[in-house]
């Protein structure tokens, strides 16, 4: 599937940074406006990216963030390091959150974060490895209208 | 109904600079949950909200809503205003409550009877 990429970027995601939290989506966001993808396309895919990233901002040491194009479909891939998720079937539960006081006061940590990924995704791996790391895979669709 | 409107429906004040106003509201969402405002099914044009720091500023960029108006006379700190004003979102500040605003605007005819969170139920 990477062979077909026809654009490939990385970018940094720094755990606890809450000012340049949500600027790798951003930019994800950008790119794909001056590509020209369907703005229902790009909304999904930055919404689902800017969860995923808030989510190592906020839980995790480091991450990146990996945009790949194809002429299929947009994959963002998350990979993290820190502290893991214990129960993947819990932490996708509507509602689940072990958000602290601080992530809520920036309005997040309702427990809606993977969830909505999910949502926005047609295809959402997740795996993660408790004291290592997460790992998202967040794959979604073009509309290639002409074929 | 144009945003300039509606901030002299909400006598609300400009703190942004050098970006238009002059924006068509048609969809308006409140909350100060972020998470919310990313799990709303229909698009927005215009955040009603009580949160003031950055990540609402990008939750809107990320979200595609074109402005912000902060209830209850609250004002972000100038590194907000100035991500704002490089996402060239405007922002707005009123001394109304929330649920003040939103009878305003809902009364001005921009409710509409249906729910746009979580599954994105069809209008009742």
């Amino acid at each position: 599937m990477e062979q077909e990429a026809i654009l490939y970027e990385e970018f940094e995601i720094a755990g606890g940074d809450f000012v340049n939290g949500g600027s790798a989506s951003c930019r994800v966001k950008n790119i794909l406006k001056e590509i020209g993808l369907e703005p229902d396309i790009i909304r999904r895919v930055a919404i689902a990216s800017y969860e995923a990233e808030m989510n190592v901002v906020m839980y995790a040491k480091k991450g990146i963030m990996k945009l790949i194009l194809t002429p299929h479909k947009v994959i963002i891939k998350v990979d993290d390091e820190g502290p893991g998720i214990p129960d993947i079937e819990l932490a996708m539960q509507p509602g689940y959150s072990t958000a602290t006081p601080e992530m809520r006061e920036m309005g997040f940590g309702a427990g809606m974060g993977l969830p909505n990924i999910k949502k926005n995704a047609d295809i959402f791996n997740i795996n993660s490895t408790v004291n290592k790391g997460t790992n998202l895979e967040i794959i979604i669709n073009l509309n290639n209208k002409d074929e | 109904m144009k945003l300039n409107q509606l901030k002299e429906i909400l006598k609300a004040n400009i703190l942004t600079s050098q970006i238009s106003i002059d924006i068509e509201i048609n969809n308006i969402i409140a909350s100060d949950l972020m998470s919310d405002v990313l799990n709303s099914k229909t698009p927005a044009e215009l955040l009603v909200t009580g949160l003031t720091n950055n990540q609402v500023v990008r939750t809107c960029e990320i979200a595609g809503i074109k402005a912000i108006i902060f209830v209850r006379g609250k004002t972000p700190d100038e590194e907000t205003i100035k991500l704002a004003e490089s996402c060239k979102i405007p922002l707005l500040s009123s001394n109304l409550s929330m649920f003040e605003a939103c009878g305003l605007l809902y009364s001005c005819g921009l409710g509409k009877p249906k729910s746009e969170y979580g599954t994105g139920s069809d209008p009742l």
